[in-house]
């Protein structure tokens, strides 16, 4: 009775010490971290890669991407990923951080763009905000209407409270919650470019206009919907007075049911997204450590199928999952970067 | 002193009010328990309800003309035109002997998303292992694309919303009833690791992730947990620094799970140099997770191991030793496995501390040792459920029942090993 489990104790842990010390550090995977908006293309491109070759499929991790470039830029050597993907491009912050640990040699690919548009039922009248509206309805502290260089709790209800042209209906907006990266991105880019449209808040200091300008309003006009995107598009289909806040892609698979907002001015199209007309556009990247191109198995390779025009060009499979493609010189000059592991300098950025 | 007759009186009078009392407070158990089992009884139908149609497949069989001219195609064994050669272009023609008029570029686009995205791949592998079909006539079960599936599964339902083209409905139901379109059994749920495909996915990678994790978990935790548990049960000198420990102890069972998942990437990851996202880190980290769960458990039941059985040991000269390890240990046996499967099946159950180590990740190969990266059953489900194709819904909730019977099997296992150690005094 007694032996039999004394010796299991004892095999138990000498086993999984044993199995501790023998940490193999040789890889034949792949591995990609980074943003999640990049996530669902780079996901399809590592499944396309692992059928169509004789390499393993890539280990994707989605990290978000700050935390990408952390992993990233923490060394050479194959416990530190490959490939870190970003809804952004690199600070030159996180560049020096690559440096000073020996991650030198770094490839940008910049591989598309990706909106994020404001967007209602085709029920509905299709609204024609500016980015300053915007923040004066979803923030949640806002300049005194009443003048003056104070902020005040937003007092606004009504959507016609904020401009007398736009529709008299309560504020209702569905957005993402600040887990997502369309969320991180619609705070930077659309709310603090309509919050600097205010000379008082601009002169602030950084830190504190970003406090101002990316906190959200708190009282029930904007609704945090969850990461699920398909949620927030089967909500404005069924109701009228409803907005939400996605990525373009999902627009385009529901282009039936629901329409975006012009903002500036500007409708969300793959051209104005492209060219960066519409203002709330950012590009998309993946980031290479041309250090471990030849070490790790297929690194150059998968960057190579990302870049092959049969993905990312116009009638490449990537588009069909909402990729919004760059130009044709563009690609041609990034995949050639990518053939030839160009580095970047760190004067880019 | 006080008169007897009231005094029954008294009682008698109480006693309806303490009979109503009994049945109100009988009543509240009983609604107690109805609510827990109609909340599972709701949870079981809801993942049940939306969950069975991921056991279900639709298939596109098609007979295959393997023309070599149509593929740009001379000879199937070599790498260099098998890389350049069209295997779409037989599966379009396949469908076409259907539909003759579909001959538009877009009608082509149409009919090539009535597979799925992979099934010329599957063409592609076939040939590879066979070069000497080139040429013949092959019955081939394609996938249906996610979007078939949808329309062939639930339409109807308001729950999904059906993305085919009126032309590819037409299409979709024409085939079905020829019996080109079927639907089966999804062995391929079985059998694959994850794909960006609903068709494709499948649970077998993050099962077998789960397994492995969860013995390293066992083989750590439950040696050092019931080694723990005795040393403080029988040997400990009862002093402060015990007290310390043991108030310890009880403290890292209330600390939340991620922590464990910062201590492992730190630790594991960062001092011992391990690699991310494998078995053996993931287990690790649960398996100091769950050690506390099991300390505590087998200290009390130790402590329930009557005193009379010690000293009847030592009365006819056993060494305190041979006390704990012929006497006490195999009567507490039965409660150590209690704790430990409990322990491990909140382990089972855990994504929080994996998503630090780096276990959330799209592993699509299937893990084939404790080095080699894998995900779990309940982290492939969080995976699936956030995705945006329509077909993962009810993937994650084939998910759901499959973690749930790998519990029921875990348990079920623990309460046969417990009968069988289970002794009577």
């Amino acid at each position: 009775m007694i032996k039999p489990n004394k010796a299991f104790a004892i095999a138990a842990l000498t086993g999984g010490l044993s199995l501790v010390s023998a940490s193999a550090l040789a890889r034949d995977t792949v591995n990609v971290v980074g943003s999640s908006t990049v996530y669902p293309f780079a996901t399809v491109v590592a499944e396309r890669f692992g059928r169509n070759t004789d390499f393993p499929t890539p280990k994707l991790e989605s990290t978000g991407s700050g935390g990408g470039f952390k992993l990233f830029c923490a060394g050479i050597g194959t416990q530190h990923p490959d490939i870190t993907n970003a809804s952004r491009r690199m600070k030159s912050s996180e560049f020096e951080m690559c440096q000073r640990n020996g991650v030198e040699a770094i490839t940008e690919v910049k591989i598309g763009a990706d909106g994020i548009v404001i967007a209602n039922s085709r029920k509905a009248d299709r609204m024609d905000l500016s980015l300053r509206q915007v923040f004066l309805a979803l923030a949640k502290d806002v300049p005194d209407p009443q003048g003056g260089d104070k902020l005040v709790a937003n007092p606004y209800d009504k959507w016609s409270d904020i401009d007398a042209g736009l529709p008299a209906k309560e504020i209702r907006v569905m957005g993402p919650p600040p887990t997502s990266g369309t969320r991180d991105a619609f705070v930077e880019i659309a709310m603090e470019g309509g919050c600097k449209t205010f000379g008082f808040i601009e002169a602030m200091e950084k830190k504190e206009m970003r406090s101002v300008c990316h906190n959200m309003r708190e009282d029930g006009a904007f609704v945090e919907a969850g990461e699920n995107d398909n949620l927030i598009v089967q909500r404005l289909a069924q109701d009228k007075d409803t907005l939400g806040i996605f990525g373009y892609s999902f627009l385009m698979e529901n282009s039936g049911e629901i329409q975006a907002s012009t903002i500036n001015g500007v409708e969300p199209t793959p051209d104005t997204i492209a060219d960066e007309q519409y203002p709330v556009a950012r590009s998309l990247f993946f980031y290479i450590k041309n250090a471990h191109a030849g070490v790790v198995p297929g690194v150059q390779e998968y960057a190579k199928e990302f870049t092959s025009e049969g993905a990312w060009g116009d009638n490449g499979y990537l588009v069909d999952v909402g990729l919004i493609p760059n130009p044709r010189n563009v690609r041609l000059e990034t995949a050639k970067a990518v053939r030839e592991l160009k580095p970047m300098t760190g004067n880019e950025l | 002193m006080t008169d007897p007759g009231s005094q029954a009186e008294l009682v008698r009078r109480s006693l309806k009010r303490r009979y109503g009392k009994e049945r109100r407070f009988r009543l509240y158990g009983i609604a107690a328990v109805s609510v827990a089992l109609f909340s599972l009884a709701v949870l079981f139908t809801d993942i049940v309800s939306k969950g069975y149609t991921g056991f279900i497949k639709t298939t596109v069989t098609l007979d295959v003309h393997l023309d070599g001219e149509l593929m740009y195609l001379n000879d199937a064994s070599d790498p260099e035109q098998m890389a350049m050669a069209d295997f779409q272009a037989p599966i379009i023609k396949a469908l076409q002997e259907y539909f003759p008029n579909a001959t538009s570029r877009a009608d082509k686009r149409e009919l090539s998303r009535m597979t799925g995205s992979y099934a010329s791949n599957q063409v592609r592998d076939l040939l590879k292992e066979n070069p000497d079909w080139l040429g013949s006539t092959r019955t081939i079960e394609f996938p249906a694309h996610d979007t078939v599936s949808v329309y062939v599964k639930h339409a109807g339902d308001p729950g999904y919303s059906i993305r085919l083209t009126e032309q590819q409905q037409r299409w979709t139901d024409e085939l079905l009833s020829k019996g080109v379109i079927d639907t089966g059994f999804n062995d391929v749920f079985f059998t694959s690791g994850d794909s960006r495909e609903p068709s494709n996915a499948g649970i077998l990678g993050a099962l077998v992730g789960s397994l492995l994790t969860m013995a390293i978990t066992l083989v750590i935790a439950f040696p050092v947990g019931v080694a723990a548990a005795v040393y403080l049960e029988e040997f400990a000198p009862g002093n402060r620094l015990t007290d310390f420990i043991e108030v310890n102890i009880n403290n890292l069972a209330a600390v939340p799970s991620i922590i464990f998942g910062l201590l492992g990437l730190a630790v594991f990851i960062g001092l011992f140099g391990m690699p991310r996202s494998v078995p053996v880190v993931g287990g690790l980290v649960l398996a100091l997770m769950t050690l506390p769960t099991i300390i505590i458990s087998s200290r009390a039941a130790i402590k329930s191991v009557p005193p009379s059985i010690r000293e009847a040991a030592q009365g006819i000269g056993a060494s305190k030793m041979q006390v704990v390890l012929h006497h006490v240990l195999p009567l507490a046996m039965p409660g150590m496995l209690t704790g430990s499967i409990i322990g491990m099946a909140q382990a089972l159950g855990e994504t929080a501390p994996l998503l630090l180590i780096g276990m959330v990740a799209f592993i699509v190969e299937i893990p084939d040792g404790f080095f080699s990266s894998a995900t779990v059953l309940p982290v492939q489900i969080f995976i699936w459920a956030g995705s945006a194709e329509q077909g993962f819904v009810e993937l994650a909730s084939a998910g759901i029942m499959v973690l749930l019977a790998f519990l029921i099997t875990m348990n079920a296992f623990a309460i046969w090993l417990r009968k069988r150690l289970e002794r009577r005094w």
